[in-house]
């Protein structure tokens, strides 16, 4: 299916949307059609918020972020969030803040339809008081833990290497909590590198049945500026230079306008930034 | 440069791999941490064990990496695990020797600030955050705080406090090194890189710092440490 048709169908203003990926296949040919489509007030979900979601909160796609970690990774920080957080530019956003620990296990939990994610965390923080997470008490042991809610996002999306012709799904490398946040979903969304007739073994590799995956859309290149492992390596020039971009809001705007808005997909978006080295 | 002409991060790097007995399986955040890591099994512990956030454990980068997430980390893991299972079965399971930590914010009792500057719900300065802080200060058996001195940084008091300081075992800082005395395990400044006057150290501490009566000075960089260190560096920077 084409990506543009799938969020189309598939993710409405005011949804929960995850879009994740742990550094590896990051979803960023989706996180662009969600701006394309011009999606508002998102509740975005993500262990380490970066680019794309720096991209969709920039242009005011997003009312509330749940989160653990937000920034650029080896490079610092994010300046769109800043921005929102700080200034309520474009729009005022809500924070919801784990530990990456409670965001693994509210994930983990609602791929496994559970009501909360229990963990020992948010000891010793300050985060606790900030957050949704409570004390129980094991009815086994009588040892006090910590209860996160479950995530039950309303769309999934990720990026993957393989999709065969049947619509199974296939990656591998750094798996972040990519086959949670699909099984955890009520609908999911994947992007993949490339489609294959039938695919092989891979070494540590996750395979997702087409019966549990949602939409399944070709989007080669779909994970830059991030990467795809045995595909293209992470575009480490690109996040030192998002720093720039994106510090001052009208070069944020003016880079939006050219490499996102105005392209209409992931190939297109592609050929515009070597437009844009050249 | 010679053995005496180092810069005060590569002293950073040097002492905190010199901490690391052989073996430790260490749960690495990306700079300075990586780097003492990868220094330390380029010299007295080549066991060293390098855990990444991002699932990778056993990893061998022959570069440093730019993000906890690189390829290479995966390329060269003895295995990759997802992050639900990274953090349940491996950081709360007890399996982690060291775990290395920075912040923006440090207090007298080695609890940590990345959170924000200012006050929470109306932040001067919103910074990343704690991401997998909060439980690897307290699940991992000991944690290696790596930051620059300075006031803005060794403060009386945490804006906002991320992670416990219950576990830090030592503070390297590019003057010299802090570990917690005393039965409320204050951190004092035990040791001072070459050169280093005691002063220096009190001057860029925002609480009055507590110097050990037994205060020594870190040796300099060995030719051997600073040649591997080095060639991490420039494989890194390629």
């Amino acid at each position: 299916m084409p990506l543009a048709d799938a969020v189309a169908r598939d993710v409405r203003d005011g949804d929960v949307v995850a879009l994740e990926g742990f550094t590896h296949l990051i979803p960023h040919a989706a996180g662009h059609e969600l701006i394309r489509q011009g999606r508002r007030d998102l509740t975005l979900v993500r262990m380490t918020p970066d680019v794309v979601y720096d991209q969709l909160i920039g242009m005011g796609c997003a009312r509330k972020l749940v989160f653990s970690w937000g920034g650029n990774p080896g490079v610092g920080s994010l300046h769109r969030f800043r921005d929102a957080v700080e200034n309520g530019w474009p729009a005022p956003l809500e924070l919801e803040e784990h530990s990456h620990a409670g965001m693994a296990a509210a994930y983990a939990a609602g791929a496994a339809n559970l009501p909360f994610g229990v963990l020992r965390g948010y000891t010793g923080t300050d985060l606790a008081a900030w957050t949704r997470v409570a004390t129980i008490v094991c009815p086994f042991t009588g040892q006090k833990l910590s209860a996160v809610p479950a995530h039950r996002p309303d769309v999934g999306i990720v990026h993957a290497q393989l999709a065969d012709r049947r619509g199974n799904v296939q990656l591998w490398g750094i798996l972040g909590v990519q086959k949670e946040v699909v099984l955890a979903s009520r609908r999911s969304i994947v992007t993949v590198e490339e489609v294959v007739e039938e695919f092989g073994p891979v070494a540590g590799a996750v395979v997702l049945p087409s019966w549990a995956v949602g939409a399944v859309c070709l989007a080669p290149g779909g994970a830059h500026p991030s990467y795809a492992h045995g595909y293209y390596d992470r575009d480490n020039d690109f996040y030192a230079r998002w720093d720039a971009i994106s510090r001052d809001r009208d070069a944020f705007r003016r880079w939006m306008d050219r490499h996102v808005l105005g392209t209409s997909d992931v190939g297109e978006y592609r050929r515009s930034l070597e437009v844009a080295i050249a | 440069m010679t053995r005496h002409e180092h810069t005060a991060d590569e002293m950073m790097a040097v002492e905190a791999a010199r901490r690391l007995r052989e073996g430790s399986v260490c749960f690495v955040g990306i700079g300075l941490p990586s780097l003492a890591c990868n220094l330390a099994r380029a010299t007295h512990a080549p066991e060293t064990v390098l855990v990444y956030e991002s699932g990778t454990i056993g990893a061998k980068p022959t570069e440093l990496p730019l993000s906890i997430g690189d390829g290479v980390l995966a390329e060269t893991a003895d295995v990759v695990v997802s992050v639900p299972e990274m953090f349940a079965y491996w950081l709360q399971g007890e399996r982690i020797d060291v775990g290395f930590l920075g912040a923006a914010q440090i207090d007298r009792h080695g609890n940590l600030n990345s959170t924000v500057i200012g006050s929470y719900d109306a932040p001067k300065v919103r910074l990343p955050g704690g991401g997998g802080a909060p439980e690897i200060a307290t699940q991992a058996r000991e944690v290696f705080v790596m930051l620059r001195h300075s006031r803005r940084t060794f403060v009386e008091r945490l804006d906002f406090r991320t992670s416990s300081g219950e576990r830090v075992s030592v503070v390297v800082t590019d003057l010299g090194v802090l570990e917690p005395r005393g039965s409320e395990r204050e951190l004092t400044l035990t040791h001072v890189h070459p050169g280093v006057d005691p002063e220096r150290a009190r001057e860029a501490t925002g609480w009055p710092l507590r110097v050990a009566a037994d205060l020594r000075e870190t040796p300099p960089p060995s030719e051997r440490e600073l040649t591997a260190l080095r060639s991490l560096e420039t494989k890194g920077a390629e």
